[in-house]
């Protein structure tokens, strides 16, 4: 594991200021981040599924609409004008300042892949 | 052998239960409430009633709407189970009947509640719109709205809702770091607000004598202790550097904090952003220990005859579960009873501890002597669980 600062390119606004909440912009990042995203098999999209319901779940609901974290509906995080990029970056390396913690350490890059694009679609459930 | 009497319903039984509207006739299944206990089926809405003698499923009761992060109290007389649901719903179970007996949709998006010390009404915590609703116990109509709006002037989460002695509820404000104390001991509420009490309390817990409130703080090291009865000494902090000089790994599960979490004069806290339990000593406050664990903990929950911690974990390190010895701080029992061991709870004298295991859809009954496996329950993504002895203890 290896942390680093790392300059982002192509992110939303949404998620720069986001990250800087704190004046930090550590992040954690995995080399080949910006790899093509690598085939997320059946029974691994069950179990991030899974995840995204109960665990993430435990602090933005169950039905992702919100609790101590926000709500995760699809159309309001497009109505942020999040995109793929910009909520992987989130996902990866947490929120400053809030109890959002930094998934890179325990998730690999084409799972957070995975659930930013889930999270933006409406078919979770 | 069953031992249940099937009471034939009849038209005054059902006028007695208070069913406003509702036409049909209910059975109604007169057992002893006091072994009676439910689980929280998180994912699908329902409720399961258990007898904790018989370590039995005897039914499930549906229609409770978003049980993520549920949580339950007790009426006094122990017929009733008033559950606090994620969506924001209230409902009133009749454990007699095994049916809800009232729902209302009191907020947006709730996060658990408390009885009061007379049991006559009901308060719940939310998250949004933000600030505690107060409702009748009985008829589940709202006696009081409070929003809590913190010095900084915006609505606040609330969290750490407990009942206390003298008829009132505490509870802590996240965003604005307070807490407030709400006295109905004159038939009007009286709010005390205590600000500046450190940044983003999590959770609180109530000493199991009623007299400490102690909120565990997100934001920052350290607790904040307010003394009931002295609370005109003001909120102090305990513990403000357990932490210092440590990196904090990452919290992927907020921690609980429950009353049960004191054992003799000792409280077991577990430690934010570290894999640590903290000891700290009620008389004076201060750190006795700090108990190396397995990972981040979320509940440390003390056996009813504070002989034993028992630990839970955040994701992804939630098959685990450790039980240390409160005497001497030793680890005596490490356990990987399945994925997802999201809640514990003890008999009411601790011979056996009931654990949810939500991944495998059990409940996993041990005992806390020998720590084999009792039984298995089947029950469908479990989460809470709450036995009906809570109904007499302050804070649960």
């Amino acid at each position: 594991m290896n942390w680093c600062l790392v300059f982002i390119r192509n992110q939303s606004f949404k998620a720069m200021q986001a990250l800087c909440v704190g004046g930090l912009c550590m992040l954690f990042t995995f080399a080949g981040a910006a790899q093509a995203q690598e085939e997320i098999n059946a029974e691994r999209s069950e179990q991030l599924g899974y995840m995204l319901k109960h665990d993430c779940g435990s602090c933005h609901g169950m039905t992702l609409k919100g609790g101590l974290g926000p709500a995760l509906l699809p159309e309001l995080l497009q109505g942020k004008g999040h995109t793929v990029d910009s909520l992987s970056v989130i996902i990866r390396s947490g929120v400053p300042g809030t109890a959002m913690p930094p998934w890179g350490p325990i998730l690999k890059e084409e799972d957070i892949r995975w659930l930013s694009t889930h999270l933006l679609q409406s078919d979770l459930n | 052998m069953n031992r249940r009497i099937f009471l034939k319903s009849t038209l005054a039984a059902s006028v007695l239960l208070g069913m406003g509207g509702c036409s049909s006739l209910s059975k109604e299944y007169w057992l002893p409430t006091g072994d009676l206990g439910i689980v929280i089926e998180r994912a699908d809405g329902k409720v399961a009633l258990v007898n904790t003698s018989q370590r039995k499923k005897l039914a499930e009761i549906e229609g409770l709407g978003d049980l993520s992060h549920a949580s339950a109290v007790f009426s006094r007389d122990e017929r009733y189970a008033y559950i606090f649901g994620r969506d924001g719903g209230l409902t009133k179970i009749d454990l007699i009947g095994r049916r809800i007996d009232r729902r209302v949709m009191q907020s947006g998006n709730s996060i658990g509640g408390a009885i009061s010390q007379d049991g006559s009404m009901v308060a719940v915590s939310n998250y949004t719109p933000g600030g505690v609703q107060v409702f009748d116990s009985q008829t589940l109509e709202r006696v009081l709205d409070l929003p809590a709006i913190g010095k900084n002037g915006k609505a606040s989460k609330t969290v750490g809702l407990v009942d206390a002695p003298g008829h009132r509820f505490v509870f802590s404000l996240f965003d604005a770091g307070e807490i407030w104390l709400v006295d109905f001991s004159s038939g009007e509420p009286k709010v005390t607000r205590f600000e500046d009490i450190g940044k983003q309390p999590y959770d609180a817990l109530i000493t199991p004598d009623g007299r400490y409130y102690i909120a565990g703080l997100f934001g920052e090291d350290g607790l904040a202790l307010l003394d009931l009865w002295h609370p005109e000494k003001g909120v102090r902090r305990i513990l403000p550097d357990y932490g210092r000089g440590e990196a904090r790994l990452p919290v992927y599960k907020m921690p609980h904090l429950e009353g049960w979490a004191v054992a003799g004069n000792k409280a077991f806290i577990p430690a934010v952003g570290h894999h640590q339990v903290l000891v700290v000593d009620i008389n004076t406050w201060q750190e006795i220990d700090r108990i190396p664990v397995h990972s981040q903990p979320v509940f440390v929950m003390s056996s009813p005859d504070s002989r034993q911690i028992w630990v839970n974990f955040a994701y992804p390190e939630n098959r685990h579960l450790q039980v240390i010895d409160a005497d001497n701080h030793q680890h005596i029992q490490h356990l990987q009873p399945g994925e997802g061991v999201l809640h514990m709870e003890f008999t009411p004298r601790g011979e056996e501890v009931w654990v949810s295991v939500r991944n495998k859809n059990e409940v996993q009954v041990f005992d806390t002597q020998t720590f084999e496996k009792l039984a298995t329950l089947p029950v469908a993504s479990p989460s809470g669980i709450f036995f009906t002895a809570r109904a007499h203890r302050i804070g649960l």
